[in-house]
């Protein structure tokens, strides 16, 4: 008998191992995949975006000798204490309960080293990160866990909260085991039940409404707050103009890459837009209501770099917050604890149960055990470094374009690698003066 | 008796005068005139002091209310004592949407009517209706007690956490996971005295009303109970 070469095995692109895996394991469960962090999947995003530095038409400056400046006011439109910080990159909200609390104080710790503000998140403020947080944003969410008078008054800034990238039009959860007593008293809820906080705010729809609830914020806080509109990147150009017209100080913008404590992959993977197709669109109400860098604008959502924030703040952002990244300089999915992620089935780098509050590094749980593993100075230190070396790479990016400041960044400075980010960031396409979707729709 | 002409001062005056009141003050009666429906009127006080509004008032009013005694001598427009921490506040009228949203104290007196969604994500707030409540009342009520004289409209106490509400009237339709309870004595006790405090004794027996509470089976997550959802 002839031997014939066998065709070989080919898995299909529709049904690859991954999905089938996630078929049989819904099969299996009968529930779908609840999981952290943002979406997974490739995007365009600011790794599409490039520099193109000084030449004979710019000059640069001097890297240890001339000055490039990082400073950002926000809430300068109505607040009568507007917020000052050194550096143009914040912290994202992230609840205690989603957290521990000494993760909360080493975001605080870290955030004041670096001269900039922490957030607090759906679970109320706690005196850990009050205490060690010089300015803290505090969150009006939906659920309104924890919400008083004063603590309202004793924050920096208030971030009244819509949305959030990694779920646009959903709401908070924290399943049960990480409902403690702590965080089940500050929440009025019972212990060890599946928290799944409201999607809308119980006592405003529309942006009408909206303008009234500012209103009240700032009657309650004697028009002293800074008060934030915090919007998923779900229809970002007239979202930024609600919120302007609503009375907004500051718009914050959080793409789909932006994380989550807990919600269904299906919602993380397929609800929103990535942050590079909303920046240029809220810029533009901004310019388009005349109230760009009067109402300013902190994006986030897959931001790791000083070129990330560089490339946000061309684009028109005034600052940037973090989330994930600021988790992982904290410690989060550290390749020393890979023993321990095997053991929960995963592996350092891709470790994403935070809802489950077995985290072995400490961070995303409620276990008294594991949060002792974890050092709050220590993890203060990190992340002040962190943020300082972002801020390092983000002025040197800022110099070679020849500007004395970070907000003197614009999209001139910026091309694009790829025909998709051009048409989104709206920049031309690298070696061309192309955008796609220019002179024929927005 | 400090009076305050809302029309003439403004709202910003009278809420930053109001403010400025701190623990042990002299000046313990107000009267604000002219309120002509504004919002936000005497949001964030924080002192035992006796407030009495002449009028209508827009949303939030009394928003965050902490200490004081607050009496709307008209009706109330959407989230009134919105979060209200203590104290109390007395309404003559109806009261629009989510009065007493995600409350987390204090006592919230209606005597006409009330909206929709009164009480939704109320935190231990108590809240007396003398008259009826609209639909989607109490969705996600987490703690405190609601008593209604009158009717429910549909879907009450929706998603509902460990609230306790007592209605004498009909209930249109009892929202997910609400159901209705026993009335034990320590219930008719607790309602006794909500009813004397809620200036509503006079007009309802305890033992009139049915106690609503959480059946407690969508605390965790079950796929048979999926529908419910």
């Amino acid at each position: 008998m002839t031997e014939f070469p066998k065709t070989p095995p080919r898995y299909s692109a529709t049904f690859t191992p991954a999905i089938n895996a996630e078929i049989r394991r819904a099969a299996a469960s009968g529930i779908y995949d609840i999981r952290g962090g943002g979406t997974k999947r490739h995007l365009p995003h600011f790794d599409d975006l490039l520099f193109l530095g000084a030449s004979i038409s710019r000059y640069p400056l001097e890297g240890y000798r001339e000055k490039c400046a990082t400073d950002v006011w926000l809430g300068t439109r109505f607040a009568k204490k507007p917020i000052h910080l050194e550096i143009p990159i914040t912290i994202a909200g992230m609840s205690f309960g989603a957290l521990s609390g000494p993760a909360k104080e080493a975001l605080g710790r870290g955030a004041s080293a670096a001269g900039t503000s922490t957030t607090t998140g759906d679970g109320g403020m706690t005196e850990e990160e009050r205490g060690h947080s010089k300015t803290l944003v505090y969150q009006y969410l939906p659920s309104r866990y924890g919400m008083n008078p004063d603590d309202l008054r004793r924050a920096d800034a208030i971030e009244v909260v819509v949305g959030q990238g990694a779920k646009p039009g959903g709401g908070g959860m924290l399943l049960g085991q990480k409902i403690s007593d702590r965080v089940a008293n500050m929440r009025n809820l019972p212990k060890g039940i599946d928290q799944r906080s409201a999607c809308r705010h119980p006592d405003w729809t529309g942006p009408d409404d909206l303008e009234i609830k500012i209103m009240e914020i700032r009657e309650i806080t004697d028009w002293e707050k800074p008060i934030y509109v915090k919007i998923g990147g779900a229809r970002p150009y007239y979202d930024t103009a609600l919120a302007v017209k609503a009375g907004a100080d500051v718009v914050v913008l959080d793409g789909m890459q932006g994380g989550t404590a807990a919600t269904q992959d299906v919602f993380i993977e397929h609800v929103g837009m990535p942050i590079l197709a909303c920046i240029p669109q809220a810029v533009k109400a901004l310019q388009d209501l005349g109230m760009h860098r009067k109402v300013q604008l902190i994006v986030s959502g897959g931001i790791r770099s000083g070129a990330d924030v560089a490339k946000a703040m061309a684009l028109g952002a005034d600052a940037v917050a973090i989330g994930t990244a600021a988790l992982i300089a904290l410690g989060d999915n550290d390749p020393i604890w890979e023993e321990e992620y095997q053991k929960l089935g995963t592996t350092a780098d891709a470790y994403d149960d935070w809802h489950e509050g077995r985290d072995p590094a400490g961070i995303t749980t409620q276990d008294p055990e594991l949060s002792k593993r974890f050092d709050p100075v220590l993890g203060g230190r990190r992340l002040k470094n962190y943020l300082k070396v972002m801020t390092l790479e983000a002025q040197t990016i800022a110099r070679a374009c020849g500007k004395n400041h970070l907000h003197n960044l614009e999209p001139e400075d910026l091309c694009s690698l790829t025909i998709e980010a051009s048409a989104m960031a709206g920049v031309p396409l690298a070696g061309t003066n192309w955008i796609p979707g220019r002179n024929g729709g927005f | 008796m400090q009076t305050f002409d809302l029309g003439k001062e403004g709202l910003r005056a009278l809420n930053s005068s109001l403010h400025a009141l701190k623990g042990q003050t002299n000046m313990t009666a107000w009267e604000v005139i002219n309120p002509k429906g504004a919002h936000a009127i005497a949001a964030g006080v924080d002192a035992p002091v006796d407030i009495t509004v002449r009028g209508s008032t827009g949303y939030y009013c009394a928003g965050m209310n902490k200490l004081a005694t607050i009496r709307i001598k008209g009706s109330a427009g959407p989230g009134v004592a919105e979060n209200m921490m203590s104290g109390t506040v007395i309404i003559d009228g109806d009261a629009s949407q989510y009065a007493g949203a995600t409350g987390r104290g204090g006592l919230l007196i209606i005597k006409g009517n009330a909206s929709s969604r009164c009480g939704i994500s109320m935190k231990g707030i108590d809240i007396v209706v003398h008259g009826s409540i609209g639909h989607m009342s109490c969705f996600m009520a987490q703690s405190g007690n609601m008593v209604v004289l009158g009717d429910a409209g549909e879907a009450l106490g929706d998603s509902l956490y460990e609230a306790r509400l007592f209605v004498r009237g009909s209930v249109k339709s009892l929202g997910a996971d609400c159901i209705e309870k026993e009335m034990r004595p320590e219930h008719i006790a607790l309602l006794s005295d909500l009813l004397k405090r809620g200036e509503a004794d006079g007009k309802a027996r305890p033992e009139e009303f049915k106690r609503y509470g959480s059946a407690r089976k969508l605390y965790n997550f079950n796929i048979d109970n999926a529908s419910a959802y």
